[in-house]
């Protein structure tokens, strides 16, 4: 049977360098992130090229993103978290095409790496972190201090709450991380059912029949699952931010 | 014991914790879907809500798939 962990191995295509003992490499994860960025490239400007007053299937399409992600951000944070708007949309366009792109057979799944989701996390929670004392000063930290505590229990409140907002970014990257590491590997092991089945002879390939329909559901559930997983990322990704802009609860 | 062996059935153990988490994130939609057939109306501007209380609850689950991870290809 295929090894079902094959799809995640990474390999150089060219390189660019050392530093230090460190090898620098322009690697297939670095191609399909280009191929990401170049995708949704392509359909924004040729969406906003027409402006057509009927929009046409590309421009509905980036019509339709906009707005999405706009209704999200304007609900969960308001309209003075929309200087924040382009950053948010670009995450959700980069996870949901990259999740997209990786259901492909064949195709490397770049949101499938804990070191590409974390530094993802990493910037919301550094931009969380730097933009809320920027902006809010030492009430910051009201934060940790939520309002209607009695003293007594606040101490063991404000070190619970410190804890979770350090614990945000291994979630927030893990969440995807092993949502897509998950899903990608129940894939392969009954794709991999199929062609060991069918290896069988006659009886077999009978049989193969179950875990094909089974990987094709599997597939269109992966394909629910790299949109949730997009979506879910997006909106922690607004509640963080509406924390460095309200921190008092 | 041997410790290989012992690594493999701490993290077997650590993927328990999983199921809570399991029961937590069905304990949210059967109480969304229970809240949202009564008054439909509501419902959409509770997505949100949702998908957020199903994210905080499934980062538990998380965690303990965390430590089945570094225990199976960290320690």
């Amino acid at each position: 049977m295929a090894d079902p962990i094959h799809q995640f191995e990474i390999q150089k295509i060219f390189s660019l360098g050392h530093i230090g003992n460190q090898e620098i490499a322009f690697t297939n994860s670095s191609a399909y992130m280009l191929g990401a960025v170049g995708i949704i490239g392509l359909l924004m400007i040729g969406g906003s090229a027409g402006k057509r007053l009927v929009p046409d299937r590309m421009q509905s399409v980036a019509e339709l993103s906009y707005e999405f992600v706009a209704n999200t951000m304007r609900s969960s944070i308001g309209e003075e978290g929309m200087k924040f708007f382009p950053f948010v949309f670009s995450l959700f366009m980069f996870v949901l095409t990259a999740n997209l792109i990786g259901i492909i057979p064949y195709t490397f799944t770049v949101t499938s790496h804990l070191i590409v989701t974390l530094a993802l996390a990493l910037m919301v929670f550094l931009t969380v972190l730097i933009y809320g004392i920027y902006k809010n000063g030492l009430g910051f930290f009201k934060l940790f201090v939520p309002h209607g505590i009695p003293i007594y229990i606040l101490p063991l409140i404000m070190v619970i709450e410190v804890i979770s907002f350090l614990s945000r970014p291994v979630s927030h990257s893990v969440r995807l991380f092993a949502n897509m590491l998950a899903g990608h590997i129940t894939l392969k092991v009954f794709a991999g059912f199929v062609t060991s089945l069918s290896a069988l002879g006659a009886l077999g390939i009978f049989g193969a029949v179950l875990p094909l329909a089974m990987t094709t559901a599997l597939t269109a559930l992966e394909l629910l699952v790299a949109f949730l997983q997009a979506y879910v990322f997006t909106i922690l990704t607004c509640i963080y931010l509406n924390d460095a802009l309200h921190p008092g609860h | 014991m041997d410790p290989i062996a012992a690594k493999y059935i701490g993290a077997g153990i650590a993927c328990l914790g999983m199921g809570g988490a399991g029961i937590g994130v069905g304990m949210i939609f059967s109480q969304f879907l229970n809240g949202a057939l009564r008054n439909p109306s509501a419902s959409q501007g509770q997505f949100a809500n949702l998908i957020f209380g199903f994210a905080v609850t499934e980062a538990l689950g998380i965690f303990s798939l965390l430590i089945a991870l570094l225990l199976l290809f960290a320690v």
